[in-house]
């Protein structure tokens, strides 16, 4: 600590003189230590750390509000205009937009779909990925291997692998419907995605077998931060595999499963790719998401005002639901033995 | 660089080795082995059924959808294979990747470098900006980019018209996974080098940037494969001389959708790079998010 002070003072005396290159890099450097010697810092020194962090930070924030902030922020002006997309913005309609999306089923529709994704896709994905991770986390001949495999769906494309399920699901001609005949399973006869009744869960399966691989990949992830001590620990008390499993391995990994559980649900949210190659949003809207119907509005329709309106609360929603979701869920990792990671959130 | 590299890929194994020895008796081996089994085939099936789909003729995938192929022919994989269409989509899907991983990765580093290591007062604001930028859908961003990149800055149909959005909204993920990567370096470190003379800059150039290799590899490969699978941007932005891989496919499937085994030939080959190049990094990429989620 004694060393600290005398640094920072030693730092503070050249720059007031005449600021030499080399005490003034010191002083600089010093400063890189979290809350060490700030307050001292000499006016040339505090300077050049702003200029520093300016150079580093500026490409990546300039990029960012370039071409995500700004068009998001236009996407709000639009959408309190009447426009087809050519020439100026001139048809104010204020709130009208929104009003009319609200009260349009076909985005009520929607929005429900993206809501069942979120909830079908965590209830199915937590259990089953949590098991497969907890199964593949032991000393066996080829795991890595193993976990590999599981991960390739993740990788495909959605748009690859839903024209590949597209012509796996074709009524009578697809892969699944020949397995479904060979072992006398009765397959709906507009087929899985045409048949307006089971559409969606159609999807959901689909979605299910891409993004299954990423949980699984996460939580094993997670299982490598579980400390070996408290396994060793629970041997000496005489636990069993499934009490273990259940009191230690679980609660330590909830951080884990509270983070992905999040990067899903903001996924299903957005929902587009993969809807728009298996059903376009059909049969009659049922597989419909929010960003479907967006995107609909604005190529097909040519109205970008409803589009932007839906655009918006299509991201208003996610922000509610992200806010909730920290102050409710996520607020519990924070650590107050580790300051930095603290900080993070 | 190869050192971090061991020493972060070593260090949990004898962990996982030894507990299992203890408390995975129960479920027998083979029972696990015959799920794990089962979950792969499921995982692999649809690949696997698509992949072979090629090596089929579309008389034989009518007759009997689920057989294999029976006599294997090679003219689908020939025909998209010597398709200029395919080398033209394959080619700007490179193109436009690489553009986007090198902005990615160059832009994120650096400004996960001050957000991680230095210490000012709107650190935790400007980091929240970004972490709110993972909300961000493109599909909010669609329209206005769309105007933005082709009318204000011509640059629709262009690669790094496409690739300027996509390294944007890769960010936020990129930052999210550098910041604590790079936070847990030790403080020693930066001590020494600060005691042999070093400018931050200079730890950044000299230290920092070698022993972050294994981080900006994981957010690379995100960027790059992300980039490669891209739909939504490219459908907008891209006319047809123009398409990418993923646009390629979805053309090709609806505009051939009675040839079954053409299109299962043409994904297949679409699938590979991303698929292969994944692979390759997968270990680094699970480190990478390692970090990332335990936080």
């Amino acid at each position: 600590m004694t060393d600290d002070v005398t640094t920072a003072a030693v730092a503070a005396s050249p720059a007031t003189s005449s600021g030499p290159a080399g005490p003034a890099t010191r002083a600089s450097a010093r400063g890189a230590g979290p809350a060490l010697g700030g307050r001292r810092r000499s006016g040339a020194a505090a300077w050049r750390k702003r200029a520093e962090i300016t150079f580093f930070v500026a490409p990546a924030l300039v990029l960012f509000f370039m071409f995500v902030v700004w068009p998001i922020v236009t996407a709000v002006q639009i959408s309190m205009f009447k426009w087809k997309g050519i020439g100026p913005l001139v048809d104010f309609v204020g709130l009208q937009n929104y009003v009319s999306v609200l009260k349009n089923t076909l985005f009520t529709d929607a929005l429900t779909h993206n809501l069942i994704i979120v909830v079908v896709s965590i209830a199915v994905q937590l259990p089953l990925g949590l098991g497969i991770a907890l199964l593949l986390n032991r000393k066996m001949w080829g795991q890595g291997l193993l976990r590999t495999l599981i991960f390739v769906p993740y990788v495909l494309s959605e748009v690859v692998a839903g024209v590949v399920w597209r012509q796996l699901l074709v009524p009578d001609y697809g892969g699944i419907d020949a397995i479904a005949r060979a072992l006398h399973i009765p397959t709906p006869q507009q087929g899985f995605l045409g048949t307006p009744d089971i559409a969606l869960w159609t999807v959901l399966f689909v979605l299910t077998w891409k993004y299954l691989g990423l949980a699984v990949i996460l939580f094993l992830a997670g299982l490598q931060g579980v400390p070996e001590d408290l396994y060793e620990a629970a041997q000496l008390d005489g636990a069993s595999w499934w009490q273990v499993q259940r009191k230690i391995t679980v609660p330590l990994l909830g951080p884990t499963l509270r983070t992905w559980a999040f990067l899903s649900m903001i996924g299903s949210l957005q929902v587009f790719d993969m809807v728009w190659i298996l059903t376009g949003g059909g049969p009659v809207g049922r597989t419909s998401t929010m960003a479907t119907f967006l995107i609909y509005q604005g190529t097909k329709s040519q109205a970008f005002g409803i589009a932007s309106a839906a655009s918006v609360i299509l991201f208003v929603i996610a922000l509610v639901l992200a806010v909730l979701y920290q102050q409710l869920i996520l607020r519990r990792d924070t650590h107050p033995d580790q300051p930095r990671r603290k900080a993070k959130r | 660089m190869s050192a971090s590299t061991l020493t972060r890929t070593s260090a949990p194994a004898p962990q996982t080795l030894r507990h299992s020895k203890k408390f995975d008796l129960k479920p027998s081996t083979a029972v696990v082995y015959f799920i794990s089994l089962v979950v792969v085939a499921l995982t692999l099936g649809p690949v696997v059924y698509g992949v072979l789909g090629g090596f089929r003729t579309n008389a034989q995938i009518a007759e009997n959808p689920a057989a294999l192929p029976r006599p294997w022919v090679l003219f689908n994989y020939t025909g998209v294979l010597t398709n200029p269409d395919f080398w033209r989509y394959a080619l700007n899907s490179t193109g436009i990747a690489v553009i986007t991983t090198a902005l990615v990765v160059v832009c994120g580093i650096m400004a996960a470098y001050p957000l991680a290591r230095y210490d000012f007062k709107y650190r935790e604001g400007v980091f929240m900006v970004f972490v709110v930028g993972l909300l961000f859908p493109a599909s909010v961003a669609i329209i206005p980019l769309f105007i933005l990149i082709t009318q204000n800055f011509h640059l629709g149909n262009t690669w790094i018209g496409i690739a300027l959005p996509q390294a944007a909204f890769a960010l936020p993920t990129t930052v999210v996974i550098l910041r604590p990567f790079l936070q847990a370096l030790p403080q020693e470190l930066e001590e020494a080098a600060q005691l042999d003379g070093a400018s931050r800059i200079g730890f950044f150039w000299r230290i920092l940037l070698p022993l972050s290799g294994p981080g900006m590899v994981t957010v690379g490969v995100l960027a790059f494969v992300g980039s490669w699978n891209a739909y939504l941007l490219p459908l907008l932005l891209l006319g047809p001389q123009n398409k990418t891989l993923p646009l390629g496919v979805a053309d090709f499937s609806s505009e051939h959708g009675s040839d079954t085994a053409g299109v299962f030939a043409f994904t297949s080959l679409a699938m590979i790079p991303a698929l292969v190049f994944f692979l390759a990094m997968q270990k680094r990429i699970v480190n990478g998010l390692q970090g990332a989620v335990k936080g």
